[in-house]
């Protein structure tokens, strides 16, 4: 059996792994094995060597052909395909119709659950306040009820103060 | 300050117990983060990436946590503090492997190491001794929560924290556990056991040695799917999972003693003859008879010997901790000769295995 990387050398590492009730194989030279850090503890996942492998494809398949590139960072598809990686934080927005269907079949979902860094959670918080108090403010006004027209007003200036002091760098 | 003077000896640190040491030898948290604005690490040019470790290092040393930490540039390091990193499981070997514009922040009790630069831009672990799986999340939750007032994360509502691989997408989280099973070993049921967690979605992969092999019966368990799951969610699953396999391995262990008590005493019998004896020994037999050792400890067959020993053991017989104490460049003959040398001097004390107790209740946690 070949090498699944360099196509070149007899794998005679064998590598299986099921995830997510799918099953994943992958053959390896000793030389791609050691490079790829596949005795490596801290660093090495059988996704990310699949990801380089088989997943660019997907990608290149959901982007319908066409040469998508970061405006911010200049990484192409192709950079995806020989590294698996991808070249900054703004890549998810430009690959991500091609990245979904990969999410799906790597991760549980496809919606972060989990930590949110505190500033941003605050000012989620606050832009669900902001809408609530609209609403009654709407409805204060079409009730001609001018005393709690004027305190949701109020509400809603000190909570776009909140806003403003939070999302200023 | 240099490394070999910043670290904690081997001596210390394999005496740190923590609950089911008898089978967890560690537990581990890691988080991946990245700055918004800079490229991550593998495409970003050089001068990027010094721009990213100026600005993420002092971020990390000025944390409370990170008070007397050791913090260096890897080009100021050279092959050998690497590879003892690495051997000490502190930094990958991918993170070895880099020099100017990534960085490593350690702190005092090598509780908490921050690679600058490696895959991302952050890669930031908790370690605790025996199964200690929430506290090393809370540990490091508590690192991040101060160091994202600091820094300009990448961060997206709908994915979460963007890493440099998708695979790591969301949680950017990697919660593990290093654990000693000679008991599903010498049974057979490994490869079912590996099996079985597999499909749950979970990783086992053995620690030392080449490819799916398993040296010293040592292996690692962890999360691969970060997206779609909350952290302390993946903590919880990884938490069942080993407290089945605990569960397995003392079963494994009970029986083997129950039905097959001569070949455990052969087993753990010659480990200690050749580990006390030998005048060259390579790396991986000795982890191997190491794991025998381990278990004959945990059998009560070594009354004077520490289960702390032995991990010291596992880590000073590795190369570069051997090589450390010498200045010329040794080859693996001789490093093999120094090995067995090292070995007899420690176990010299250590009188032969005794027989185990007859009859063995379920030995109680420590
Ligand atoms: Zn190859
Ligand atoms: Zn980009």
């Amino acid at each position: 059996m070949m090498c699944c990387i360099c196509k070149e050398k007899e794998a005679t590492v064998h590598l299986t792994q099921i995830a997510a009730e799918k099953m994943q194989k992958v053959d390896l030279c000793e030389d791609c094995a050691k490079q790829k850090g596949v005795n490596d503890p801290a660093g090495f996942s059988l996704a990310d060597m699949l990801l380089g492998l088989g997943a660019s494809q997907e990608m290149e398949q959901a982007a319908g052909g066409s040469h998508l590139k970061c405006p911010h960072c200049g990484f192409t598809q192709a950079d995806f395909k020989k590294a698996g990686r991808l070249g900054c934080a703004h890549c998810y927005d430009t690959f991500s119709e091609g990245l979904e269907g990969l999410l799906k079949t790597m991760h549980k979902g496809t919606r972060h659950k989990g930590k949110i860094p505190a500033a941003l959670r605050e000012s989620q918080n606050l832009a669900a306040r902001l809408k609530q108090l609209q609403k009654r403010l709407d409805k204060a006004v079409a009730e001609e009820d001018f005393e709690q027209a004027a305190l949701a007003r109020d509400e809603i200036k000190s909570t776009k103060e909140k806003i403003a002091e939070i999302t200023a760098p | 300050m240099n490394l070999h003077e910043f670290l904690v000896p081997p001596a210390e640190t394999a005496r740190r117990e923590g609950p089911n040491t008898r089978i967890v030898m560690s537990s581990r948290v890691r988080l991946a983060r990245n700055l918004k604005e800079l490229a991550f690490p593998g495409w970003a040019k050089k001068a990027e990436r010094i721009r990213a470790l100026d600005q993420i290092r002092p971020a990390v040393e000025s944390l409370p946590q990170m008070a007397g930490a050791f913090s260096e540039s890897m080009d100021n390091l050279n092959a050998l503090d690497k590879q003892i990193l690495v051997e000490r499981h502190l930094i990958s070997r991918e993170h070895a492997a880099k020099s100017a514009g990534s960085g490593l922040v350690l702190n005092r009790e090598e509780s908490l190491c921050v690679m600058i630069n490696e895959e991302d831009h952050l890669r930031m672990q908790a370690l605790r001794p025996g199964l200690q799986l929430k506290q090393a999340w809370a540990a490091i939750d508590a690192v991040d929560s101060k160091l994202e007032k600091k820094l300009d994360y990448a961060f997206n509502a709908e994915l979460g924290y963007l890493t440099a691989c998708p695979t790591n997408l969301g949680t950017g989280i990697r919660v593990s556990a290093m654990l000693h099973l000679p008991g599903l070993v010498l049974a057979e049921q490994i490869n079912q056991i590996i099996q079985a967690v597999n499909k749950l979605g979970l990783a086992v992969r053995g620690l030392y040695g080449e490819g799916t092999e398993a040296l010293g019966n040592v292996f690692q368990v962890s999360n691969q799917m970060t997206l779609g799951e909350s952290e302390p969610e993946i903590v919880e699953r990884l938490n069942k999972v080993l407290a089945q396999i605990i569960e397995h391995e003392e079963n494994a262990r009970g029986t083997l003693q129950e039905k097959k008590p001569k070949t455990v005493c052969n087993h753990i019998g010659r480990a200690y003859g050749i580990l006390a004896n030998a005048h060259s020994i390579s790396s991986k037999e000795t982890m191997n008879l190491l794991s025998f050792l381990r278990l004959g400890v945990d059998l009560g067959m070594f009354p004077e010997m520490e289960r702390g020993l032995v991990d010291e053991l596992f880590i000073l017989t590795q190369p570069a901790h051997l090589q450390k104490n010498f200045s010329e460049k040794l080859g693996a003959d001789e490093r093999d000769l120094l090995r067995a040398d090292m070995l007899r001097e420690r176990l010299r004390s250590i009188s032969r295995p005794v027989n185990p107790p007859v009859k063995l209740d379920k030995p109680s946690e420590e």
